[in-house]
């Protein structure tokens, strides 16, 4: 009886990392992670205290700096705000909507996941820029990067409120309207309240992006101190050698980064609860919700 | 609820959203291939053609070449770690690998470049014994490695999780060892993840522009990516140059689209 229930826990938990033992596997992914990751942010953070908090202080609230970090959160906030409507009617339109080509406009979604952001931002710039062939100019101003940031940031939301919308139960919708419950009731009382884990993750993600872009914003609104994001900022200081200015803005964005992340995995625990994931669907930034610590499966070194 | 209203409000949804599609994802789409062939085939193809155009499309592939199989190998084995062995720090573990989607690409870049400048913790060191990261090749592959290193991570997480441990400990009871097991049982079955993960891995480094422009210097025909080549150009009012990359790009960009969704059909299959 022993015997077999020795073997039994020795097979229950599957594949074990082949050839190598958990502890050796697991060195290894700390040491890539904090070789690739941690120790180059260790660094980043480091010079940007090089001169004591005071130096950091003065390099964060330098005109410029501050310029252009309220320039990134009023941009992104706009954004997300727009896009969270956006995504959402886009959203819907894909799954209880039906007309030609929706598995196209379904797949044309993540093209700006896809499209490198330089790219973006030419084609941005050639088309809603001073050459423009439909006569919008906005190239080189503050619209233009909030339109860069609406591109680079359109998949998120739509992506994290389509699974939610494919799984509700229609019958509750269903019941309401017979009851009475006019279109916009429906939608309030109880469509958009099973939405919400969705639709958080996805504006917390977009909110993410949006704060660090650069490459969608270089061109289509220029390096301008009036249109300077604060990952433009940081640039123009490396190049002007201000390596301790530059990194004491990074920094803040960082913090932030670390804060959003933080927010989007209390989303996700708090989707879960509600017996779905909330970004299961996300196709480029999927984060487990999972709590490894509590269910990964069996223990490799007991 | 074939009511008058019911209809008006979806036609004025379906127009609401397709609309800002239209405006915000196709027009700038069609932009790129209505410029780039605007006065005929051969500005582009000149471009792309040229010396540093070639050089640049090189770079691009080399840093496929390298980071896409360092990321899945360290994606499959983090992912089979994370989901089979449990242990205290697999919180950590997870909560470190998703740093790089939310980390503006200019600010890994500047890591990277405080770490492996002259006056950093590593740079001196392997400068003296050889070694240049920065501004050089080592440098852009070790950039692309971070801003890429989530996706297949991210991807094989779920569908382990999903394709549980049965038949693998039906092959380990018919004698398998753990080797034969992952190779002929685990990997088939979570290849389709898997497959997206590289897709996605791929995309971001062929497109990834901040990170690398920073570590790289960006000198034509040295260091430089189709993506620094595209603005390098556009710098240059070349623009018959700019597009000519971007257009490369734009189809590169459209496959992976397709790729996304080929095989995300597989894999709900």
């Amino acid at each position: 009886m022993e015997a077999h229930s020795a073997t039994a826990s020795a097979t229950r938990a599957g594949i074990r990392l082949p050839w190598v033992g958990a502890g050796l596997g697991r060195g290894t992914v700390v040491l890539y992670l904090s070789l690739i990751v941690l120790l180059p942010l260790a660094a980043l953070v480091s010079q940007s205290f090089e001169g004591g908090l005071s130096t950091f202080w003065t390099q964060v609230t330098s005109p410029q700096a501050v310029r252009s970090l309220e320039l990134t959160v009023v941009a992104s906030l706009i954004v997300v705000a727009i896009n969270a409507v956006f995504g959402t009617v886009i959203a819907w339109i894909l799954v209880r909507d039906d007309f030609p080509g929706k598995a196209a406009v379904n797949a044309v979604i993540d093209l700006p996941f896809a499209l490198p952001t330089i790219v973006a931002s030419l084609t941005l710039l050639a088309l809603y820029g001073h050459e423009s062939p439909v006569g919008i100019d906005i190239g080189l101003t503050r619209t233009a990067v909030v339109v860069a940031l609406l591109f680079v940031t359109l998949p998120f939301v739509v992506r994290a409120v389509q699974p939610l919308l494919i799984e509700m139960d229609r019958e509750m919708e269903e019941a309401a309207a017979s009851l009475g419950a006019s279109g916009f009731t429906v939608f309030r009382r109880i469509i958009f309240p099973n939405l919400l884990p969705g639709l958080a993750a996805g504006v917390a993600l977009a909110f993410a992006r949006a704060l660090g872009e650069f490459g969608s914003v270089l061109i289509f609104a220029g390096g301008l101190p009036d249109t300077q994001v604060s990952s433009v900022f940081i640039r123009t200081q490396i190049e002007s050698g201000n390596d301790t200015g530059a990194a004491a803005v990074s920094v803040v964005l960082l913090v932030a980064s670390l804060l959003l992340l933080a927010v989007i995995g209390l989303i996700q625990r708090w989707g879960n609860r509600h017996e779905r994931s909330a970004a299961a669907g996300l196709t480029v930034m999927p984060m487990s919700g999972e709590d490894f610590t509590e269910k990964g499966g069996e223990d490799g070194d007991r | 609820m074939g009511t008058a209203s019911g209809t008006r409000s979806r036609w004025g949804l379906r127009t609401l959203g397709l609309g800002y599609l239209a405006l915000l994802l196709l027009a700038p789409l069609v932009m790129i291939f209505y410029k780039t062939f605007e006065n005929g085939l051969a500005p582009p193809l000149e471009a792309i053609t040229s010396a540093d155009g070639l050089h640049a499309l090189q770079l691009s592939l080399l840093m496929v070449a390298i980071a896409v199989p360092l990321n899945t190998i360290f994606g499959v084995g983090c992912a089979l770690l994370l989901v089979r062995h449990k242990w205290k720090g697999n919180s950590v573990i997870d909560a470190v690998i998703n740093l790089p989607f939310a980390i503006s690409p200019v600010v890994i870049g500047l890591s990277l470049f405080l770490l492996y400048g002259t006056k950093g913790w590593l740079g001196p060191t392997l400068s003296e014994a050889g070694i240049e990261i920065l501004f050089s090749v080592p440098g852009m592959v070790i950039a692309s490695v971070f801003v890429s290193l989530p996706f297949v991570v991210r991807e094989t997480v779920p569908v382990l999780q999903e394709i549980g441990t049965e038949q693998e400990q039906a092959a380990s009871t018919l004698g398998a060892n753990a080797w034969q097991t992952f190779w002929r049982v685990t990997l088939p079955a979570i290849r389709w993840g898997v497959a997206y993960g590289v897709v996605l891995t791929t995309a971001r480094v062929l497109g990834e522009f901040g990170a690398v422009s920073i570590v790289s210097g960006s000198r034509s025909g040295e260091t430089e990516t189709l993506p620094l080549f595209v603005q390098k150009q556009f710098d240059n009012f070349n623009t018959a140059g700019a597009y000519g990359a971007s257009v490369l790009l734009a189809v590169l960009a459209l496959t992976t689209l397709l790729a996304m969704n080929v095989l995300k059909r597989k894999e709900d299959a």
